[in-house]
């Protein structure tokens, strides 16, 4: 494989992969939001994160 | 009698006759990275003990690196094995607090944006003439990262470790001299002027437990290769979060990454020796260190640009620069910018969030890069 064929390469699979895992990411983060959210105090939960 | 007592008197001089000027040119390195931790207070927990390790291994007869030789070992079995690296992770997720991230998860993205300053300095390293795995080792300080510097480059380009691990962490404490003027050129007054509102909006103990497990798994599917670091950043984040292993949060907020910091720093500087660091190779790899920290701050913010646009001005496009690895720092260069241009700006924990998401990031380019190498044949 040629020098400026693994670069590009590199930057297209690394750019659009690093993208796209972490945009795969924030979808699962708002999921997990979502399915578990904060307790009230009428429930005594856990001490949610401010 | 006196012969005998000559001869061994000569023995007492023959470190002096065995100096070469390379080895007293790399001693005074040493001493200037020395000069830079105490003095200037740049990376001190590093560059102090790699500039020692510097001056240890350019020591004639010494032998400290060759086979059997005390800085030989720490190198062979801490760095070459990768476990100094993946150790030193887990202190870093136990110190880290994806809360902000997880406020507003889509600033996760800037610390994606973060990162393309790799890829691209990747790219013009293998024009400057580097081979593929050097110039993976090359990009990889625009991860801003020191253990995921060190990790991919003993791994591909063990040669290179030294001034790759030196740009690395000598361009993080320089993150405040480097990114504001970037800032200031790509954002106008108005935008470095937008409030971003802080939302009341929590984050349940649960999610905040099942951030790290979920993480890793996903990520590490998609980039099997990153396993090691991110495994071990989310396993010191969940002993953070967890709340119950009080003692191993202890161990890895402190013993672990003190001592480790410290054998991985004599490592580091024990590749520096004369024959292997005062070569042009050095000067392009330090060159190269800072212009992929400069481009990984200008498309962090450029990014930020467009997230301002899209959000219709809700994100205050200097938090893009914080999506560098380099925590905390990168968050306050943006507080800090933020407050010049509008006294009521407080960005420091939107910009925290784009922090961990940059360390997120920088370990997922990793792992993305070593696992396409592996793929391609090449590692």
């Amino acid at each position: 494989m040629s020098k400026l064929d693994f670069g590009l390469t590199m930057c297209l699979v690394g750019m659009g992969g690093t993208l796209l895992s972490l945009w795969v990411l924030t979808l699962v983060m708002r999921a997990l939001k979502k399915v578990f959210p904060v307790r009230n105090a009428a429930h005594h939960g856990p001490e949610p994160r401010t | 009698m006196a012969e005998t007592l000559l001869n061994s008197l000569s023995f007492l001089v023959t470190g002096f006759q065995a100096l070469t000027w390379g080895q007293a040119v790399m001693m005074l390195v040493g001493g200037f990275l020395i000069y830079l931790g105490i003095a200037k207070g740049y990376e001190p927990l590093l560059l102090l003990p790699i500039g020692f390790g510097a001056i240890l291994v350019n020591l004639p007869l010494a032998d400290l690196m060759e086979p059997g030789g005390l800085l030989h070992f720490f190198y062979k079995h801490g760095v070459l094995t990768e476990v100094f690296p993946c150790l030193i992770f887990v202190g870093i997720g136990a110190m880290t607090d994806f809360g902000p991230l997880l406020h507003r998860p889509v600033i996760l993205l800037l610390g994606a944006a973060g990162q393309f300053g790799i890829f691209l300095t990747l790219l013009l390293a293998l024009g400057l003439g580097f081979d593929q795995l050097e110039a993976m080792a090359v990009g990889i300080i625009g991860a801003c990262d020191g253990p995921t510097a060190i990790y991919v480059t003993s791994k591909y380009a063990p040669h290179l470790l030294g001034p790759v691990s030196v740009a690395a962490y000598s361009y993080m404490s320089l993150v405040p001299l480097v990114q504001p003027p970037i800032m200031r050129l790509l954002t106008t007054q108005r935008e470095r002027a937008i409030v971003m509102k802080t939302t009341k909006q929590q984050v349940s103990k649960r999610v905040l437990i099942l951030f790290p497990i979920v993480v890793t798994v996903i990520t590490c599917l998609i980039a099997p290769k990153g396993a090691p670091l991110m495994g071990m950043i989310m396993l010191g984040n969940l002993l953070r979060e967890s709340g119950v292993v009080g003692r191993l949060l202890q161990a890895a907020e402190n013993e672990i990454p003190n001592v480790v910091t410290l054998l991985l720093g004599i490592s580091i500087g024990a590749t520096m020796a004369a024959g292997q660091f005062l070569k042009l190779n050095t000067l392009l790899v330090l060159g190269l260190g800072l212009v992929a920290i400069v481009l990984d701050t200008a498309v962090g913010v450029l990014f930020g640009k467009l997230m301002c646009w899209l959000s219709r001005g809700a994100i205050n496009p200097l938090i893009g620069a914080a999506g560098i690895s380099a925590y905390p720092m990168a968050a306050r260069v943006a507080q800090v910018q933020g407050q010049k241009y509008n006294k009521r700006n407080y960005l420091l924990m939107h910009a925290m969030g784009a922090n961990t998401g940059g360390q997120i990031g920088s370990v997922m380019a990793a792992g993305i890069m070593l696992s396409v190498v592996q793929g391609m044949g090449l590692g």
